[in-house]
């Protein structure tokens, strides 16, 4: 599988593929761009990012790490949805959204 | 509060609030003038994660960049003054409309970090009706991450920079059609990973070497014509093609906010000229971010910012007179542009560039009257992404090029 490393800016050409039940990827240039091509290969995942008007507030949130990509339009489904009440930059706005493992997490908080 | 400083920062972004940071380590006494209501610049609304690698080695979202940032700002207790729109700058006279209010203020010495604004319809000279439904991508995501209004449901977008592609992934998460990405190039300035995660991963078809001809709707946006465009980037007329649709978005490149500067010395490409300590041929006025050049990556923005910052102090106790002779930096048909422009090369210091194509396995060399001072070997080397190179101390004794072999 030819795929792009999305791990940073430089943006490395992966090639990912499997030899004798094991994971190679080739044409990363650090070692968060095997880890990337890996899960790229059997499980292929995205933070997912957001925002939500509360209040006064408009709150901005993410994952706070990767979801399965067809995962992804459910879990926006489900933040719409959930209510919000005042919370901070930081703090945990639903845990374990879907049984993902990935909590949501507030990553801004704006007046409006 | 009085209103004489050492050092006033103009617009509180990462480079701004990056300067005001480094000043204060300095001694200085500072403030910052941002006309909006919070600081962190354009990162507010760049709600995405990406940013942060280089500066805080974790990957953030733009408001966690910010964030940071403005942690800094208030343990250091630097105090800004929100919603103040600088009008003028004069001498160590900066003027500014602060909530209605025309307010004068005094400083030694003055950075500009305003950031960049977006190119418009009129600007690429967009043909056809301007009916609703016509925005540039950063406005629309201004609007969706700010105010949770969607600009449309079926999306054209023109221009395939990054906010395109981010803007192209925002829309259709929250529900609208992104109907196809035209970039007039044949390849896409964005970064590669963008191209990935936000076009590819949803299966939005982009077309290179395609424009928009011609907006049709005079209240609100009811479809484009767009048509394949030849080497010269001219339409090919026989190609065109209708497409239904409710909303253009615009992402057709960044423009330098440096109107405030009518009075210094720009470069034919009306660019700001600067030397390595980001002090332009005002000597009290320094200026660095999207302001200067513009920044792919906020780290960059904020890196800059730190030097503009720590000169401006500098100069503002008086140390940073004696600079001596200035060179100029001159290069290869290859390279679009440097910054600094010029140096007096009293320190090591960095030539940031843009190359004007893709190259893969070349040099970046330095010279100075023929002398080779700093080289570097990259790997790949592309237009999107700015390059940087670093000159040691005492290697500058006249004029330098920088080149790509
Ligand atoms: C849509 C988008 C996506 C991006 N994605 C990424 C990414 O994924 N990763 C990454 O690293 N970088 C990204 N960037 C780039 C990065 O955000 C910018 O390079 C950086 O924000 C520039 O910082 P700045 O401080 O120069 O300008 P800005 O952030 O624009 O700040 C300028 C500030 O000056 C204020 N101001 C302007 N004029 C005046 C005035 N006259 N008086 C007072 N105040 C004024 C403004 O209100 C603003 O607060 C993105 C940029 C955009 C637009
Ligand atoms: S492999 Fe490493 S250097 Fe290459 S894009 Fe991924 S994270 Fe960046």
């Amino acid at each position: 599988m030819k795929t792009i490393c999305i791990m940073c800016p430089v943006g490395c050409s992966l090639n990912v593929y499997e030899k004798n039940g094991e994971v190679i990827v080739e044409g990363n240039s650090c070692p968060r761009g095997e880890a990337y091509g890996k899960t790229e290969f059997v499980n292929p995942s995205r933070v997912v990012t957001t925002t939500k008007r509360s209040g006064a507030f408009s709150y901005s949130l993410k994952t706070d790490k990767p979801v399965p990509k067809t995962m992804i339009f459910k879990v926006m489904e489900k933040i719409k949805k959930t209510p919000l009440k005042e919370l901070d930059v930081g703090d945990v706005f639903i845990k374990n959204i879907l049984k993902t493992g990935a909590n949501i997490i507030v990553t801004g908080k704006l007046t409006i | 509060m009085s209103s004489f400083y050492d050092v006033i920062v103009i617009g509180g972004g990462p480079s701004g609030m990056q300067a005001a940071i480094e000043a204060k380590k300095e001694g200085a006494k500072v403030l910052i003038l941002e006309c909006n209501d919070s600081l962190g610049g354009i990162l507010n609304q760049c709600i995405h994660n990406g940013f942060g690698l280089r500066q805080f080695k974790e990957e953030l979202t733009g408001p966690e960049f910010a964030y940071k940032q403005y942690s800094e700002v208030k343990k250091l207790k630097i105090p800004s003054v929100f919603g103040a729109y600088v009008t003028k700058i004069e001498g160590e006279k900066i003027t500014a409309l602060v909530r209605g209010k025309e307010k004068e203020y005094f400083s030694k010495a003055i950075v500009l970090a305003t950031g960049a604004r977006e190119r418009t319809a009129g600007e690429i000279k967009l043909a056809g009706d301007r009916g609703a439904g016509i925005y540039t991508a950063g406005t629309a995501q201004k609007m969706i991450n700010y105010y949770g209004k969607l600009s449309g449901k079926r999306v054209v977008i023109l221009g395939s920079g990054d906010i395109g592609l981010i803007m192209a992934r925002r829309m259709t998460l929250e529900g609208a059609k992104v109907l196809k990405i035209l970039e007039i190039m044949p390849s896409s300035s964005g970064l590669r990973r963008n191209i990935r995660q936000c076009v590819e991963d949803f299966e939005i078809p982009l077309e290179f070497s395609h424009t928009v001809t011609r907006v049709v709707g005079r209240e609100r946006v009811k479809g484009v014509y767009y048509a394949e465009v030849d080497e010269n980037l001219k339409p090919k007329l026989e190609t065109e093609k209708f497409l239904e649709c409710d909303c253009l978005l615009l992402s057709v490149g960044l423009i330098p906010e440096n109107t405030l500067l009518s009075e210094v010395e720009k470069n034919i490409k009306k660019q700001i000229i600067v030397n390595e300590f980001r002090q332009t041929s005002i000597k009290n006025l320094f200026i660095s971010g999207n302001s200067l050049h513009i920044h792919d990556l906020a780290d960059n923005a904020s890196e800059e910012g730190a030097i503009a910052g720590r000169s401006a102090a500098l100069f503002a106790r008086g140390a940073l007179e004696e600079l001596g002779e200035e060179y100029e930096i001159s290069f290869s048909s290859a390279i679009s542009y440097t910054v600094p422009q010029r140096v007096s090369g009293c320190g090591s210091f960095k030539i940031f560039f843009r190359a004007k194509q893709n190259f893969l396995r070349k040099k970046i060399v330095v010279r100075c009257e023929g002398e080779e001072i700093a080289s570097k070997f990259c790997v790949g080397i592309t237009s999107g992404e700015m390059q940087e190179i670093e000159v040691e101390s005492g290697k500058v004794k006249g004029p330098l090029t920088v080149s790509i072999e």
